[in-house]
């Protein structure tokens, strides 16, 4: 794996370019001028305090927002300049797990699955059984594919939502803090879960998280974004080690350090009379 | 663009709230696709909805029919008329009562849950993760339980209209012992069809449709937590219900 991770720092050809990102809202500037490059096949975190904007870069990368300045290229395609009928062609790129899930609570773990297929192919209703059944043995929980959402216990809903995800065989996998409030057991079956997919089907993976430790075996390159700007990046052991005050604060949990413990609003005073 | 926003829910908060209402109905009729899986989540939602309300508006329209035939007898008796009862319960009811109580029963009842189901999946991120799959969650989530409501509120008048008749007919011929033949011959010849009945049904369809889109409506805006799937919930039966009076109003001066 080594070897592996060596490659893909080294690819010259990045599946995501992300040039000067600006997103605000209303006055608030929650991204500052963030670029990044992802290369195909890697598994890249980004982390930050909670508020910091990274599920908001999520939301960017899928189109959900338009950036204020910047761009998002994936895959040679700029994808703020797409027509609505084009992302939505294009998200099927995507498989998103959400933060907890977010199963459909009207639909049994079979349709769960079953309902991205539904809906992008036309494939006869023995085919998607098999597909659904495959996905689901492949997440290791065959034979609850008729349980409704609310039966399964929090780690065998997000290994489900997992398998929903990666039905359609995405390219790019997109995780918001995909380990919160999971057990530790749970948390390893869902980190080797997202190592395998991602290795054994050559996707790209984006994981946003607060959570360090839970990162530093799975990925292989990590994006720290402190007050609205990338505070630093490198492979997790540099991080750690890295001597930038507020990489250093975040990594190892201090209070003290550039990351305020104390709110401020955006242009005080006055933000005080809204 | 939260600046502006501010400034008009401020200043014309019901009116944008309305036009975006509007909107939302427009978006969900761009929907209608007539596909075998849309009409059967339709008829899904139906058999939902409907009967969730079916035992209330029953057990409602048992009693709303004894105790209109109750009052009726009581007024009537005074002229020696208490013969006519069957036409007076029989208009008032097809007119009025049945249209307008089983849609403030309707708007209690499914309304309610309607709004809260959608602003829990809100929530919880499911309509987001629709999105995402680029299913769009209001052709799929909000406009089945909309023609649903449209279809259900009809139906379960009928329900009701039935259910308070037999209530007039256990308490005028069981109770104050009045003459089988009259009743029912008062009620065919006195009360019309078209008229009466079926004017009533056109009612209740309006009335479906109003609470319906106020229920997706409510619960699609919805503020995405606890508070907010609550605080949308209360709205719905309150606008719903006023709506529902107000249009009764406007279609019966209008109409007759
Ligand atoms: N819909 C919204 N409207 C206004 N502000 C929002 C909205 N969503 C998020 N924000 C704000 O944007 C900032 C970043 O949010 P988010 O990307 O969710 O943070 P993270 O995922 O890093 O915890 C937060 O300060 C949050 O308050
Ligand atoms: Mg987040």
């Amino acid at each position: 794996m080594e070897d592996s991770k060596a490659k893909v720092r080294r690819s010259d050809t990045p599946l995501i370019r992300i040039r000067d990102l600006v997103f605000r809202r209303g006055r608030t500037t929650i991204l500052d001028g963030v670029s990044m490059d992802i290369p195909k096949g890697s598994i890249v975190a980004f982390m930050g305090p909670s508020g910091v904007g990274k599920t908001t870069i999520l939301r960017l990368i899928s189109g959900q927002l338009r950036p204020d300045e910047g761009t998002i290229e994936i895959g040679g395609k700029i994808i703020s300049s797409m027509s609505y009928a084009e992302l939505k062609r294009f998200r099927r790129n995507f498989g998103v797990l959400l933060q907890d899930g977010a199963l459909f609570t009207d639909l049994t773990v079979f349709e769960n699955i079953a309902t991205p297929v539904r809906e992008h192919t036309n494939l006869p209703e023995p085919l998607i059984r098999r597909l659904v059944m495959s996905k689901l043995s492949a997440v290791g929980l065959g034979g609850i594919e008729e349980k409704m959402p609310h039966e399964l216990s929090g780690g065998m809903a997000r290994r489900v939502a997992f398998a929903r995800a990666v039905v359609l065989d995405p390219a790019i996998m997109l995780y918001d803090e995909p380990m919160t409030g999971l057990d530790p057991i749970a948390v390893s079956t869902v980190r080797t879960l997202m190592r395998e997919t991602n290795d054994a089907l050559g996707l790209t993976s984006i994981v946003v998280t607060h959570n360090v430790n839970q990162m530093r075996e799975l990925v292989d390159y990590c994006y720290i974004i402190v007050a609205a700007k990338i505070a630093g990046e490198g492979p997790p052991e540099e991080l750690t080690a890295s001597t930038e005050a507020g990489v250093n604060q975040f990594m190892n949990g201090r209070v003290e350090g550039p990351i305020p413990f104390h709110y401020k609003p955006p242009g005080a005073p006055w933000g005080l009379l809204d | 663009m939260a600046v502006e926003e501010k400034y008009l829910d401020k200043l014309a908060g019901p009116v944008a709230e309305a036009g975006k209402c509007l909107l939302f109905l427009f978006r969900m009729l761009l929907g209608i696709r007539f596909s075998g899986s849309q009409i059967l989540t339709v008829l899904q939602q139906t058999y939902l909805i409907g009967a969730r309300s079916l035992v209330i508006i029953m057990i409602c329209g048992f009693f709303v029919g004894m105790v209109l035939s109750l009052q009726a007898i009581n007024a009537l008796e005074q002229f020696g008329a208490s013969d006519q009862v069957s036409l007076l319960v029989g208009k008032s009811l097809f007119r009025e009562l049945g249209p307008v109580l089983t849609a403030l029963l309707f708007a209690g009842r499914a309304g309610t849950s309607v709004t809260a189901e959608i602003g829990l999946m809100k929530a919880t991120n499911q309509i987001e993760a629709m999105e995402l799959m680029a299913i769009d969650p209001i052709q799929r989530i909000a406009l089945p339980r909309f023609v649903a409501g449209v279809i259900s509120v009809p139906l379960l008048t009928a329900m009701f209209n039935a259910l308070a008749i037999l209530g007039s007919v256990v308490f005028s011929i069981g109770v104050m012992d009045l003459d089988a033949g009259i009743f029912w011959s008062k009620l065919q010849t006195g009360v019309y069809f078209g008229k009466d009945f079926v004017g009533g049904l056109w009612k209740s369809v309006v009335f479906g449709g109003t609470i319906s889109l106020v229920a997706v409506y409510f619960g699609y805006s919805a503020r995405p937590t606890g508070a907010g799937v609550g605080t949308a919930t209360t709205n719905t039966v309150v606008l719903s219900s006023v709506l529902v009076l107000i249009f009764d109003f406007i279609m019966t001066s209008f109409l007759t």
